[in-house]
């Protein structure tokens, strides 16, 4: 049993490994925690975990570097329906299209489009930077067991996500309007904040993450 | 909402803090990632480290520092002190730091954050501007800790380094550092109604009125703060709680 941290030269993998290993030990799990760029080691994780800082189309390009990398992604998550996290970049991926210095193509999972923040009220400082309370929608997922509705997780982006099923959105903070903080469907789920910078909120959502049985 | 953000800042000279709080659960005063932890555990919103290492040769105890402190605290770290080149940023988020700081370097050269922000992404790129009132309620930007006059004016050259790519701003008034006198107001609100990106207050903070004024008055996102943490005056949950009875919107549920 092994996580996979994907390592597609995408900012700093090293605090979100810290923060999985973190997780696994103090919950006392069976799992490696295994940051690579290979194929192959996607072909054989348990859950695999899509990090992700910078553009769009820069964390794009550099997944599809990667030899094989998008079609062991296929092969992991949507064929064999392996428990996915991604976060940041690594959740906005997820859209069909992302609208950031031009018209980019991302996996198109979760069917949406990721579009420039516009707060209503303009003194609201872009990147929306800080942490900010999650409301949690529809029936709770299996990955907010124990985080109550309110929790603060950190987040930094400048981009949001917009679905187009309002139903894969799992929640939202207030930003100038209702930003996408978490969206899923299946055994898929991508946050915008960085749970690995979260605290105990974040930590707990890791947790939830890897004893989750889609 | 989003939340206002309090940041300690610790000054790290060859890998031990040179000003620390004395509590007394600290098993070494000196360590910065029992620091960290401390912080981290009164729910400091971020942490930033200040490394003020001279010699060359002891640089690279930084990177123990901020290995070991990523693999406890799991907040945003910011890194700063020393940081001139793209190597430097690699190396500095390998080791765990999550945002980097660029002050001198990127006066000497102001394409390096150009670069950085390019090659890292802005969310990890924060400038740190030092400043100083001038004549005719101006500002102009200092560097090596203040000793430095550059004649750029710091409401421009904060606007510039924002459109360059720098995710955040780190506006330290030369003026008020060390004087427990409260921010320069004036800077503060100059540079933050200035730019689109957010702005962390920091220098003169002697009190916890004063953590309020940066962000009520000052409109600053965030305010940072190093001697009133150290010394023991204040403690973190202390700041959340005067703030949040003064309206200050703050995330007290860490």
């Amino acid at each position: 049993m092994s996580v996979v941290i994907i390592d597609y030269g995408s900012g700093n993998l090293r605090s979100a490994a810290k923060a999985f290993e973190h997780a696994v030990a103090a919950a006392g799990l069976d799992l490696t925690v295994d940051v690579t760029a290979r194929a192959d080691d996607v072909d054989r994780a348990s859950h695999v975990v899509l990090p992700g800082v910078g553009a769009f189309a820069d964390c794009k390009q550099g997944l599809e570097a990667l030899p094989g990398m998008v079609d062991a992604l296929e092969r992991a998550v949507v064929r064999q329906a392996r428990p996915f996290l991604g976060i940041c970049v690594g959740m906005q991926l997820l859209a069909t299209t992302g609208r950031e210095h031009g018209e980019h193509a991302g996996l198109g999972w979760i069917p949406g489009e990721v579009v420039a923040l516009e707060p209503a009220d303009p003194s609201l400082k872009i990147p929306h930077m800080g942490w900010n309370e999650l409301c949690l929608k529809g029936p709770s997922h299996p990955v907010f067991e124990g985080i109550a509705a309110g929790s603060h997780a950190y987040f930094v982006h400048s981009y949001g996500y917009a679905c187009a099923d309002p139903a894969h959105v799992l929640a939202t903070v207030e930003y100038g309007g209702a930003v996408t903080a978490v969206v899923g469907r299946d055994n898929m789920v991508g946050t915008q904040f960085h749970p690995e910078k979260s605290q105990a909120t974040g930590l707990r959502l890791i947790t939830n993450f890897l004893t989750w049985r889609p | 909402m989003l939340k206002a953000r309090i940041i300690p800042c610790l000054d790290v000279d060859r890998g031990r803090v040179v000003k620390g709080v004395n509590f007394v659960d600290l098993v070494d005063a000196g360590d910065p990632v029992e620091q960290a932890r401390i912080y981290d555990r009164e729910g400091a919103d971020e942490l930033c480290f200040l490394d003020i290492t001279a010699s060359h040769e002891d640089r690279d105890t930084i990177f123990d520092v901020v290995g070991h402190t990523a693999e406890q605290c799991f907040m945003p770290l910011t890194v700063g002190g020393g940081v001139r080149t793209n190597d430097d940023i690699r190396k500095l988020l390998l080791a765990g730091a999550d945002k980097v700081s660029i002050n001198t370097a990127a006066v000497k050269e102001p394409e390096f954050v150009r670069r950085a922000a390019e090659k890292f992404g802005s969310q990890c790129i924060v400038v740190s501007i030092d400043a100083k009132t001038a004549a005719g309620g101006r500002f102009e930007v200092y560097t090596h800790g203040g000793r430095r006059a550059t004649g750029i004016d710091a409401v421009d050259w904060a606007r510039r380094m924002a459109e360059y790519g720098s995710g955040e701003i780190l506006l330290t008034s030369m003026d008020r550092d060390g004087t427990k006198l409260g921010f320069d107001i004036p800077l503060t609100a100059a540079v933050a109604d200035a730019v689109p990106v957010p702005v962390i207050a920091s220098g003169g903070v002697g009190t916890l009125d004063h953590l309020v004024e940066g962000i009520v008055e000052g409109h600053a996102s965030a305010v940072l703060a190093a001697s009133i943490f150290h010394f023991g005056t204040y403690t973190i949950t202390q700041a959340k709680a005067h703030m949040k009875a003064a309206g200050v919107p703050i995330r007290d549920d860490a």
